[in-house]
């Protein structure tokens, strides 16, 4: 026992001064990748635009909400992407019609992964009876088509956002179980986490401080996949007339889409308007995600079980 | 062997009856019940009441919830109100339909996927593979309504090739005309399906075809449509078993926005019509059936592995 102990305190700490600060290195990779540099720009962009957009939308010409524009009117100068089919400016309103998708998913997916994760670890390092229990009942979650589950619950709750919020967190946390679980198993076994539960730390002490450092960058690299697959399912539910309600003075990619296809021969732009900024902001996150898979070292192909 | 089988069927049925809990208790805590979506604006407290009594909804959620998992599993799903007649005759025709959209867009997507994976693997890097992995980014990541809305404006509106919508009545008889119809929705599910298959198909025929017995039957002068064919490619299908299985699962989910683009009559457009007049029987039955056929692909999945994949056999059951 003598024997082995320095040993592994020495790999320890050769690790530790290979990697000095795991953070700083992620970030250089990050910056040496062009995916990773597209995808950080086009978040950083959405997320200002989401920010920013009620005093931008103010400050020019057009109004989102009057019909001003004209019905099916081509794009001009003043409404670069026309009106819609009542006459509103799409322009002004694609500006605006991303806030209520960016903060339910925000913060949905760190609702998601904090309850997902913790209870992922928490299973993997208990084991056991409550372990197969669990995963059983996931196993059974997963097997419910997501739009049908969500379309359900949201039949219940209403499309009230903030509640919106809680559902899309629970149920997008449901995967991250897994994940984390499985990602946990990596490690309960290691030396550190047997002599620090041999110690006798507590159970709280052995996950945070043990368990979670380590699947950390799968965690993150997850959580990144969970955002933009939430936000799928986000402007789904609002496409098929689920998510925000018309009206109400807030728009929305999804249902503006749901709309305006029925004048695509005459308006495209009503519905290219609202594509262009939902798939970029769409596409920015994956490329995000997939940059920051490979800065931290791991494969996105090999992961992701759902 | 066998027990192993056993032990996979035993599980599939419990996390059936585990869905059927959920749905149940979900569907219960939807806000109204049976007797006020079937008389709506008229309802009084004693028509409810009479109602409720008639359809035996008074009786505890248990005895209700066990009434309806074993007609389920008897093949019966019992009436919808709101529609006034037995649930498998309204789901019937829909479910023909959706399963042969999905059928279609599976005959068409699975072998493509696989042969543009393997394509775009020997070709790792260079621009056939940049196109193929290029374009199957956007089928996976964009919504698929985008997906679909973007089709229809280049095949339907500008090059007027396809249909831009699939309606139709829906005991449409399955003929050539049928086929015509669904081009489009066939279309936009095989180019967001293929995505995920071709990228697995792609990196894991990379993996074969470094590895050793790939080297090894190159040196020894296997020609190299020989070697591609009967040593890299069973191999690297193995994991796409599962991926397969999991697009197909996906498929029965994500057609539901599909049908709603295309207003296409199946089950997935019943299922939200069924949701925004709150037939609750319907949408349960719906969810059911849908959760049978996902949990039925992966257990075929499973199986499937297990007979290919010896190594399985010895490994923890699990």
């Amino acid at each position: 026992m003598a024997a082995i102990t320095p040993e592994v305190a020495g790999t320890q700490e050769e690790s530790l001064q290979k990697r000095k600060s795991p953070f700083v290195e992620t970030v250089e990779n990050l910056r040496r990748s062009w995916s990773g540099k597209i995808g950080f720009f086009l978040i950083v962009f959405h997320i200002l635009l989401a920010l920013l957009s009620p005093v931008i939308v103010d400050a020019l010409p057009a109004d989102p909400f009057t019909r001003e524009a004209g019905r099916n009117a081509a794009p001009s100068l003043q409404y670069p992407f026309g009106g819609d089919e009542q006459g509103r400016d799409v322009f002004t309103r694609t500006l605006l019609g991303g806030r209520t998708l960016l903060l339910v998913t925000i913060f949905g997916t760190a609702i998601a992964m904090t309850w997902g994760s913790l209870v992922g670890i928490l299973m993997g390092f208990l084991g056991g009876r409550i372990d197969d229990i669990v995963m059983r009942l996931i196993d059974a979650f997963l097997a419910i088509p997501w739009l049908l589950f969500l379309l359900l619950i949201v039949g219940i709750v209403g499309t009230d956002p903030w509640i919106q919020m809680l559902t899309l967190g629970f149920f997008y946390g449901i995967p991250a179980v897994r994940v984390s679980r499985a990602a946990t198993l990596d490690y309960v076994t290691r030396e550190f986490v047997l002599s620090a539960r041999a110690r006798g730390e507590k159970k709280r002490t052995v996950i945070l401080r043990e368990l979670l450092p380590n699947v950390t960058d799968i965690l993150l690299v997850e959580g990144a996949m969970r955002w933009s697959w939430m936000m799928l399912a986000f402007i789904s539910l609002s496409f098929l007339g689920f998510g925000v309600p018309p009206g109400g003075g807030r728009t929305d990619w999804g249902l503006m889409i749901s709309l305006s296809r029925k004048i695509m021969a005459l308006q495209p732009w009503a519905t290219f308007g609202p594509i262009i900024f939902l798939s970029s902001l769409i596409i920015g996150i994956n490329l995000f995600a997939d940059a920051l898979a490979k800065a931290l070292g791991l494969d996105r192909s090999q992961g992701a079980p759902v | 062997m066998i027990p192993l089988i056993g032990r996979r069927l035993l599980m599939a049925f419990l996390t059936l009856i585990l869905v059927s809990l959920i749905v149940f208790v979900a569907v219960e805590a939807l806000p109204g019940d049976m007797a006020s979506a079937y008389l709506g604006r008229d309802a009084t407290p004693e028509s409810l009441a009479v109602l409720r009594e008639e359809f035996g909804l008074n009786a505890p959620a248990y005895q209700r919830y066990l009434t309806w998992f074993g007609g389920f599993l008897r093949g019966d799903l019992g009436d919808s109100l709101v529609r006034n007649k037995p649930i498998m005759e309204v789901i019937g025709n829909n479910l023909r339909n959706t399963i042969v959209l999905a059928m279609t867009a599976s005959a068409v997507g699975i072998p493509l996927a696989i042969a543009l994976g393997v394509f775009a693997a020997l070709t790792r890097d260079r621009w056939p593979d940049i196109i193929v992995s290029t374009i199957s980014i956007f089928g996976m990541t964009l919504p698929e309504f985008v997906t679909g809305t973007f089709l229809i404006y280049i095949f339907a509106i500008k090059l007027k090739w396809f249909k831009g919508v699939a309606t139709m009545p829906s005991d449409a008889p399955i003929d050539a005309e049928f086929f015509q119809i669904i081009m489009l929705p066939v279309l936009t599910l095989t180019l967001v399906m293929m995505a995920h298959i071709l990228r697995l198909v792609r990196t894991s025929m990379i993996d074969v075809m470094i590895s050793d017995y790939v080297q090894m039957a190159r040196l020894k002068g296997v020609p190299a449509w020989g070697i591609v064919f009967r040593h890299a490619l069973p191999n690297a299908m193995l994991p796409t078993i599962n991926i397969v299985a999991l697009t197909i699962a996906w498929l029965l989910g994500g057609v539901l926005i599909i049908e709603r683009v295309f207003n296409f009559p199946g089950i997935g457009n019943l299922m939200i019509n069924g949701i925004s007049d709150r037939d609750l029987a319907l949408v349960q039955a719906i969810a059911i059936i849908l959760a049978a056929f996902y949990i039925g692909i992966n257990l075929l999945a499973d199986l499937a592995s297990l007979v290919l994949n010896p190594r399985l056999r010895t490994a923890r059951g699990h």
